[in-house]
């Protein structure tokens, strides 16, 4: 089995988030960038189903080569080539259509994404993919297996779940449950020294939207505190002040 | 602008997010001059098909055959997307719900339209269409202008407020056109909790982190959750360790949510769990530690054992709740 799996490279979850003067851009300075984690929980599940049944597992960055250490992290982790596609991620219907481009050229059974990207929070790449390779897909997966050429995947609903089957190829966002997010290993980090990645020009995609400036939540007022001993202070307050209750 | 309104439905009858979809569509059509046509797949009462118009549809598609009684984001993409082209709609509306989040890019690529997901406010209309939404997790927002002829946005459940804006809302059947290839998933079952609120909608949330020592100390959370009318949620340790189901990890890598109300208890507030909820509306904090991170970001804050806290919180709002009904 041929598996395609997408990886954005993002700040770590720790990180505090700050923007320009102008607050037109983001301030990378001293950022930790990190797989992103619904991305590596498609890839760990990627190479339980290869370490099964066989198969291969290529990773894909949309990226410039500031992207390689998180690429060479996934190659770490277990996969056996990458390929970055060599631009700046404008938009995600741009980077759809890099993944598309790619996958296309190189037909793969199964294509894993995350569930979506902590940085812009797009949920939106891995149906675009789909849809723009005319195939079918599961998003928010929690569970994922594969008997012959039928994939039965458990998709997250609101207040439960549905279990539904798809004949492959076939495009999947992955979320927790899945598979648990795998830590490179000592071999697995010098082997990636050597594993192909290869570089791929951007082909060209239109652009329809642009970010115009970014903004930070409004830091919340001094937090009033209650008594533990009047519990019933809390209640007042949630009724007759906040007026959620 | 017109605006198509895709409404959810759940056993026959229209999701909160549905109301909040068509009251925000109408916001749209009447800033910048236009008609909300609301669209419903599958089985729907017809009584509900109609509330669709006491809420600002002037029009309701309903498209309904054997095969569109089950979700399958192809093929109710395909039919949102006729729809769109038919109604000649400007902007395409839906909830930034499960179903809304995998339809949404399928339509985008459809419709050739700029997208902007998890919006948070009505769009800027003056010279254009400028609109908020959520970036970094929940840590930031970002404006994000669309310049494509149609556009497509999915908004945030709980970010729009319920509005009654009574138009006509003929209800009209829609017999679309789909492919058998857009059915290449198929629904083998639904496994729904139906006695419990679902989070990503609740308007009030309770939830609990480490601070409660182990799953067997749930009991008062859901207790109080239950007479509050409130979903419950957890913090990442407390999924990991499997005490209770990752859908209910709220946070940067889990579910980010905007009820009206959170109640956090033993979570102590690390910024990836800040990030999933600094946009609830109010934020109550139960935690002993008077350092925990999480009173910096609360309006109301206990400091106390969760323990002692808790059974007298439960005690107060059964009391609030007997003087109040």
């Amino acid at each position: 089995m041929k598996i395609l799996v997408c990886i954005s490279h993002v700040p770590d979850t720790t990180s505090k988030i700050n923007f320009s003067d102008d607050k037109k851009s983001f301030v990378t300075q001293g950022i930790q960038y990190i797989i992103n984690p619904s991305d590596e929980i498609a890839l760990a599940r990627a190479l339980e189903l290869t370490e099964k049944d066989g198969g291969t597992v290529t990773v894909i960055n949309v990226g410039d080569n500031t992207t390689e250490p998180t690429i060479r992290k996934a190659l770490a982790i277990g996969a056996t080539d990458a390929v970055r596609v060599n631009a700046v991620p404008r938009d995600a219907f741009f980077v759809a259509t890099q993944i598309a481009d790619y996958a296309k050229k190189n037909s793969f059974d199964l294509i894993l994404t995350g569930r979506e990207s902590i940085d812009y929070n797009g949920s939106l790449v891995s149906s675009m993919v789909a849809e723009l390779l005319s195939l079918p897909s599961v998003n928010s997966v929690k569970a994922l297996t594969i008997e012959g050429n039928i994939a039965t995947l458990d998709r997250e609903i609101e207040g439960g779940k549905e279990v539904v089957s798809c004949a492959l190829p076939c495009v999947v966002s992955a979320t927790e449950g899945m598979a648990e997010p795998r830590i490179p290993n000592m071999r697995g980090i010098m082997s990636a020294r050597t594993k192909p990645l290869s570089v791929a020009e951007p082909v060209a995609a239109e652009s329809m939207q642009q970010i115009v400036s970014y903004d930070k939540p409004l830091p919340r007022t001094q937090v009033k505190l209650i008594d533990p001993a009047n519990v019933a202070a809390l209640v007042d307050a949630l009724h007759n002040e906040a007026k959620v209750i | 602008m017109n605006v198509l309104a895709y409404i959810e439905t759940a056993d026959g009858k229209l999701k909160k997010s549905a109301l909040e979809i068509i009251s925000y569509s109408a916001a749209i059509a009447s800033q910048t001059g236009g008609q909300v046509t609301a669209i419903a797949l599958g089985d729907v009462q017809a009584d509900e098909l109609a509330k669709a118009g006491r809420y600002g549809a002037a029009k309701v598609l309903h498209a309904n055959n054997d095969k569109l009684k089950q979700f399958v984001s192809q093929a109710y993409a395909s039919v949102v997307a006729e729809a769109a082209k038919t109604t000649q709609a400007d902007v395409v509306i839906l909830s930034n719900s499960f179903s809304g989040k995998a339809m949404a890019p399928r339509l985008a690529i459809k419709l050739q339209a700029g997208i902007a997901d998890g919006a948070v406010a009505l769009p800027d209309t003056a010279g254009g269409f400028k609109i908020k939404k959520t970036a970094f997790s929940g840590k930031a927002f970002a404006d994000v202008e669309l310049t494509s002829k149609v556009k497509i946005v999915t908004l945030v459940p709980n970010s729009f407020k319920v509005a009654e804006n009574a138009a006509t809302g003929a209800v009209e059947v829609f017999n679309p056109q789909i492919s058998d290839s857009d059915f290449a998933v198929t629904v083998k079952e639904v496994v729904k909790a139906s006695d419990k609120i679902s989070l990503p909608e609740a308007e009030i949330v309770v939830s609990g982190g480490r601070g409660l020592k182990g799953p067997e100390n749930w009991g008062m959370v859901e207790e109080l959750a239950g007479l509050l009318g409130a979903a419950t949620a957890c913090s990442k340790p407390v999924s990991d360790a499997n005490w209770r189901p990752h859908s209910e990890h709220v946070g940067q890598t889990g579910l980010a949510i905007s009820p009206n109300l959170y109640i956090a208890i033993g979570i102590s507030g690390a910024i990836q769990h800040l990030a999933g909820v600094s946009s609830s509306k109010t934020i109550v904090v139960i935690n002993k530690d008077p350092e925990a991170p999480f009173f910096k970001a609360a309006d109301y804050g206990i400091v106390g054992d969760a323990f002692e806290v808790v059974p007298k919180l439960i005690e107060e709002v059964k009391k609030f709740k007997a003087a109040n009904s």
